[in-house]
C-alpha cells in the first residue's frame, strides 16, 4: 500500500491506483469530475481533460511538482505524493477553460435535451462555466441520426468522451459505430446507415455523460426530475434483471442501470450491472417488476432535490 | 562548407544502388558493428557522441535507446519515423530519396544494439515514390545478405520492411505513429507507458527520426568521441536543414553545428541571402512548431550575441526572445510577408490536423484559426488578440500529445513579437486588405 | 451538414474484388507483420483499393477491404475517414493536390490555386466538367523548398508558375505523365 494526499486528506492505496480512483476513496468534493473516464470499461479516459489536476510532490523519493497539470484518471499515484485538486487555483482556471472548450459548439439546448437534470456537462457549467459565451463563430452542426430503433444520436451535444465506443466495443459482439474524420470534424457515427442490433447496446445511453445518445423509448416524454426513481428487480436471463425504474404515477417511462454517485453502473452479483435492452426498453409493465423501493440519487444534480430527502447541494450559486 | 557525414555522396550518380553505395564505403558499419561490436557497446558510442533526436525534441537518442526495456521472451521493435509533416521541414525526404541505403545501413546496426529482430520505416502516404526507391533498396539488401537471417554469419537476424501513412501529420507523434502501424486511427496514446515499455503490439519499441538512424552510420564508423567533436556544446555532429522560403537558394544542407545563423542565410555556401534584394522579416528556424523571431531576433540574440545553428543558441532568450532549432525547418520571410497571415495558416494547419481526441486540442485549434482568419481578413476586434492569447495559454500543456502545444506557440510568439502588426489588422481593416504591414519596429528594449 | 461530410449516395454497382495477382500482393504485405496483426497493413491495402477500384473508397470498396482483413467495416471506415489521403467521393481522373501551407504561401501557392480553378473552371474540391481534373488543396507535402508545388498521383511538381501549370494540364490532357 502507498500513500497520497489528496487537498490535504491523506489516503492509503494499491500501486497502480490511479489519482481519481484514490480521490473516489476519500470522496467527497476532493475528486476531480471526470467526462471520458468510466472506471467499468477498461481504456477509457485521457481525452476530456476535465479531470486535470496539480501534483504539487511527485513522490517520497522526487518530491519535485510536476511542470504540467496530469490527467488524473490515467495518472498513478506514487508513494508521498501530494495533489491539489479544489486547493489548486490553477487547476480551478484550466478546468474552467476545458468547460469553455466542451461548450464553444454544444447546443446549450438543455431546454429540449432529455439528459437535462442528469447531465455533467451541465453540472460542470453550473460549477465552472463563464456566465457567457467568447465564442463569436458558428456552431458545429450536425442532423440527428438513428444508431438502431431505440437510439437516438444528437451528435450536437457529443464531447467525444469514446465511452459508447468503449461499450460497443466490449459489451457487444460487432460494433458498427464509431469515431469518423478528425479533428473538430471528428463525429460519433454509424458512416452508413446501419442499425445497431444487440442485447447490451442501450447501455451507450447510460454511459453518455451528455444528452447524445438517448432512450428513444423515453424521448420527450418527461424531465427527469418529475420522475419517481425505484429500484426494481425481474428474472431476466439476459442480464442482473437489477434495474432502477423511473415513474410516472404507476407508469414506468423509462429504465436504466443502478448508477452511483459518479454516474457509473453498481456492480451487481460482483459484475458491472449492465441491463439488457429487453429490461430497458421492452418492460414499460408494472407488473413486470418486483419494486424494491426508492432509489437515491446520490447527485448534486436537481433529481435529488425534494424528493426522498431534503436538498444536499453544496454548489456555489452563480452570480 | 563544413563537413559533411550524411550527405557527402549525395550527388554521386547511381548512389542509390547497393553497389554504388558500398563502393563509397556503405555498409561499413553494419560489418564493423555485428563483426566486432556488442549491442553495448554500440550503444555505448551512441551515447558518448552525443546524438540528438533529429526529429525536433531534440532528445538524447543514446539516453531514449537506454530506457527500451528487454523482458525475456518478448520481441522488440525499432521504428523509423519518416512521416516528416512539420511544414518547413524536408531534410528526411532528400535523404531516403537520394541515398536510400544510408537509412537501411542506420536500421540494421541501431536494430541490432536495440537487440530488434523487426524493424519498420513509416513513411507519410504522400511519399509514395520514396516507398518505392526504399523498397528497391531494401530487397538489394536482403539480396546482398545485408537483411534476412544470420547477417554476415554474425547470427543476427533482421528484417525490415516499409509502411505507409494515409496523410495524417499527428503520426508523426510517436505513439500515433504506432497506432497507425497498427492500422488504427493516429490518436496519441496516453502516456505512460511509454514505448520503451509498451509500445508496437504492446512491446518494447523505439522510435527514431530518419536523420538520427542515419547519424549512427558516421557514429559508428568513426566513433562517437569523432562524432562529438563537430559542434559546439552539448550540439554534437552534423543537421539537415531545410531551408525555404523567400531565400536566394532553398534547399536541404548538412551544416556543422554551430555555424552562425547570419552564414546560413547570407552566406555563399549556404542560402545566399534574402530573394529578390528584399529586407528579411522574421524566420523560424525549425519548423512551423516553434516560436517565430522577428528580424531583430534573427542573427543576434536579445543579448547582442551572435545565434548559432545550435539548440541552445537558437532557444536563447526563451520563448521571450528565442525559438527553438526543431527538426530543422528553417522559414525564412521578407518584408513583404504578413504575420497575421501566416499565423493564420499555421493555425489553420494545426486545426486540419488535430486529432480530435482531447478536447482542448480539438475545440481549441479550431477556435483559433476561427478567430485569426476574421483578423487576417479585416473582420477582427482588438479584444480578439487577447481572446487569441488566452486560448492558447489554455491549450499549452492540457493536451495528450504535442499537438497542442505546437499550435499553440507559433500564436503566441506571432502576437508577441507582431503585435503592431494585428493591431493595424483591426485598426485599419480596409488597408490592411490592400497592403501588407511592413517591416516591424525594434521596440526600445527587446531584454 | 448531415451526419456524414460525404455523398454517401455515390456507389460502386458490383462488388469490387482484387485479381489473383492483388490478392497475392496483399499476402506478402501480411506476411511482414507478426501473426494475427495484419491489421498494420490496412492503410497501405487501402491505398492498394483506391489504385484498383476507381480512385476513390467507395463503401462497396470499403467493406470488401473489411472482408479481406476480416474485421466489422466500422474499423475500416474509421481509418478511411481519419487519414486525409483517401478519396470518399469518385474524383476526376486526375487530381491535383495542391499544397497550401506557410512556406508554400510564401511563394503564391494561393495564385497557383486560383489560376488552376480558373483554367479549369472549378472551385476546390470540385472535378472539370470532361471529367478529367479534380482539385483539392492539401497541407505540407514536403516540398517547401521547391515551392510552389502540387501532387498528382505519385508525382510531385514543384516550382510551380503559371506557364508550368499550363504544360502540366496540357500533358496530363494528352496522356502523358509531365515531367
Amino acid at each position: 500500500m502507498i500513500k497520497v494526499t489528496i487537498d490535504d486528506v491523506e489516503v492509503e492505496v494499491a500501486e497502480g491506483t490511479t489519482i481519481l480512483n484514490a480521490a473516489r476513496m476519500i470522496g467527497g468534493d476532493v475528486v476531480p469530475p471526470a467526462m471520458c473516464y468510466y472506471s467499468k470499461l477498461p481504456d477509457t479516459g485521457g481525452k476530456c481533460r476535465t479531470c486535470l489536476v496539480e501534483v504539487a510532490a511527485g513522490s517520497t523519493k522526487d518530491p519535485r511538482p510536476m511542470p504540467k497539470l496530469v490527467v488524473s484518471c490515467s495518472t498513478p499515484v506514487q508513494d508521498g505524493m501530494v495533489v491539489k485538486n479544489k486547493t489548486s487555483q490553477r487547476v480551478h482556471e484550466n478546468r474552467g477553460a476545458v468547460v469553455e472548450f466542451l461548450l464553444i459548439n454544444h447546443p446549450l439546448d438543455c431546454p429540449v435535451c432529455d439528459q437535462a437534470g442528469e447531465c455533467h456537462l451541465q453540472d460542470l457549467g453550473f460549477e465552472h462555466g463563464a456566465e457567457k459565451t467568447r465564442y463569436e463563430e458558428e456552431r458545429r452542426t450536425f442532423d440527428p441520426i438513428d444508431i438502431g430503433n431505440k437510439i437516438k444520436l444528437h451528435m450536437n451535444r457529443c464531447i467525444l468522451c469514446y465511452r459508447c465506443v468503449a461499450v460497443a466495443n466490449q459489451l457487444t459482439d460487432k460494433r458498427v459505430h464509431g469515431v469518423l474524420h478528425r479533428g473538430e470534424h471528428a463525429e460519433i457515427s454509424t458512416y452508413i446507415e446501419s442499425a445497431v442490433e444487440n442485447d447490451f447496446s442501450g447501455n451507450m445511453i447510460d454511459v453518455c455523460p451528455v444528452g447524445a445518445l438517448t432512450d428513444k423509448t423515453f424521448r420527450f416524454k418527461s424531465r427527469v426530475w418529475f420522475l419517481k426513481p425505484m429500484e426494481a428487480e425481474c428474472e431476466c436471463t439476459k442480464c442482473s434483471g437489477k434495474v432502477v425504474v423511473w415513474q410516472f404515477g404507476n407508469e414506468i417511462y423509462r429504465v436504466t442501470g443502478r448508477k452511483d454517485r459518479y454516474g457509473e453502473v453498481e456492480d451487481q452479483d460482483g459484475k458491472p450491472g449492465w441491463i439488457c435492452n429487453d429490461c430497458r426498453f421492452d418492460k414499460k409493465d408494472l407488473s413486470k417488476w418486483n419494486i424494491i423501493g426508492p432509489r437515491t440519487i446520490d447527485r448534486h444534480s436537481v433529481i435529488s432535490q425534494g424528493k426522498y430527502e431534503g436538498p444536499r447541494t453544496s454548489i456555489k450559486k452563480v452570480k | 562548407m563544413g563537413r559533411r557525414l550524411l550527405l557527402e555522396h549525395d550527388n554521386v550518380a547511381g548512389i542509390e544502388t547497393f553497389d554504388v553505395y558500398r563502393k563509397n564505403g556503405g555498409y561499413r558499419s553494419v560489418e564493423k558493428a555485428l563483426k566486432s561490436m556488442s549491442p553495448e557497446l554500440v550503444l555505448e558510442e551512441v551515447q558518448k557522441s552525443g546524438l540528438r533526436g533529429r526529429g525536433g525534441a531534440g532528445f538524447p537518442t543514446g539516453m531514449k535507446w537506454s530506457f527500451l526495456a528487454k523482458p525475456e521472451g518478448v520481441p522488440r521493435y525499432l521504428l523509423c519515423n519518416a512521416d516528416e509533416s512539420e511544414p518547413g521541414t524536408f531534410k528526411d525526404r532528400y535523404l531516403m530519396e537520394k541515398i536510400p541505403h544510408l537509412l537501411i545501413e542506420g536500421m540494421i546496426v541501431s536494430s541490432f544494439a536495440l537487440g530488434a529482430n523487426q524493424s519498420y520505416i513509416y513513411i507519410r502516404g504522400e511519399y509514395m515514390w520514396i516507398l518505392d526507391i526504399l523498397e528497391k533498396a531494401i530487397a538489394e539488401a536482403y539480396e546482398k545478405g545485408f537483411l534476412g537471417k544470420n547477417i554476415l554469419g554474425s547470427g543476427f537476424d533482421h528484417d525490415l520492411s516499409v509502411a505507409p501513412g494515409g496523410g495524417a501529420y499527428i503520426c508523426g507523434e510517436e505513439t500515433a505513429l504506432i497506432e497507425s502501424l497498427e492500422g488504427k486511427r493516429g490518436n496519441p496514446r496516453m502516456k505512460p507507458p511509454f514505448p520503451a515499455v509498451k509500445g508496437l503490439y504492446g512491446c518494447p519499441t523505439v522510435v527514431n527520426n530518419v536523420e538520427s538512424i542515419a547519424a549512427v552510420v558516421p557514429i559508428i564508423n568513426d566513433g562517437g568521441e569523432e562524432y562529438a567533436k563537430i559542434g559546439l556544446g552539448k550540439s554534437t555532429g552534423t543537421k539537415l536543414i531545410s531551408a525555404c522560403g523567400n531565400l536566394v537558394r532553398p534547399g536541404v544542407y548538412e551544416i556543422e553545428m554551430g555555424i552562425t545563423v547570419e552564414e546560413f542565410i547570407y552566406g555563399d555556401d549556404y542560402c545566399r541571402g534574402i530573394a529578390n534584394g528584399k529586407k528579411l522579416k522574421a524566420c523560424v528556424p525549425g519548423g512551423s512548431s516553434v516560436p517565430i523571431l522577428p528580424h531583430y531576433l534573427v542573427t543576434k540574440t536579445a543579448a547582442g550575441e551572435d545565434r548559432l545553428m545550435t539548440y541552445e543558441s537558437l532557444a536563447d532568450g526563451g520563448f521571450a526572445s528565442g525559438s527553438m532549432l526543431g527538426s530543422g525547418g528553417f522559414i525564412v520571410f521578407d518584408e513583404d510577408q504578413c504575420i497575421v497571415r501566416n499565423t493564420w495558416n499555421f493555425a489553420r494547419f494545426y486545426a486540419h490536423e488535430s486529432c480530435g481526441q482531447c478536447s482542448p486540442c480539438r475545440e481549441g485549434t479550431g477556435w483559433m484559426e476561427k478567430v485569426l482568419n476574421r483578423l487576417e481578413h479585416g473582420q477582427g476586434n482588438m479584444r480578439d488578440i487577447d481572446l487569441l492569447a488566452e486560448i492558447n495559454k489554455k491549450i499549452e500543456g492540457n493536451t495528450i500529445c504535442p499537438l497542442g502545444d505546437a499550435a499553440a506557440w507559433p500564436v503566441a510568439a506571432a502576437i508577441r513579437h507582431f503585435r503592431d502588426e494585428f493591431e493595424w489588422h483591426v485598426n485599419e481593416r480596409e488597408e490592411s486588405q490592400k497592403r501588407n504591414y511592413g517591416l516591424i519596429r525594434e521596440p526600445q528594449s527587446i531584454a | 451538414m448531415s451526419s456524414s461530410h460525404t455523398d454517401l449516395s455515390k456507389r460502386h454497382s458490383e462488388k469490387p474484388v482484387f485479381s489473383a495477382e492483388k490478392m497475392a500482393e496483399v499476402q506478402v504485405l501480411f506476411a511482414q507483420y507478426p501473426e494475427g496483426k495484419s491489421k498494420s497493413a490496412l492503410i497501405r491495402v487501402l491505398h492498394m483499393a483506391e489504385e484498383e477500384f476507381g480512385g476513390w473508397l467507395s463503401i462497396e470498396t470499403m467493406d470488401y477491404v473489411a472482408e479481406v482483413f476480416n474485421i466489422q467495416p466500422i474499423e475500416v471506415y474509421e481509418v478511411a475517414t481519419f487519414y486525409t489521403m483517401f478519396n470518399l467521393e469518385p474524383t476526376g481522373k486526375y487530381v491535383f493536390e495542391v499544397c497550401r501551407t506557410g512556406p508554400c504561401m510564401l511563394l503564391g501557392s494561393d495564385s497557383i490555386i486560383d489560376y488552376i480553378g480558373t483554367k479549369l473552371d472549378i472551385k476546390v474540391g470540385e472535378t472539370s466538367a470532361d471529367g478529367m481534373f479534380t482539385l483539392k488543396t492539401s497541407e505540407c507535402l514536403g516540398a517547401c523548398g521547391y515551392a510552389p508545388m502540387l501532387q498528382c498521383g505519385k508525382k510531385y511538381h514543384e516550382h510551380l508558375t503559371k506557364e508550368r501549370v499550363d504544360e502540366i494540364i496540357t500533358a496530363y490532357r494528352a496522356g502523358q505523365t509531365p515531367n
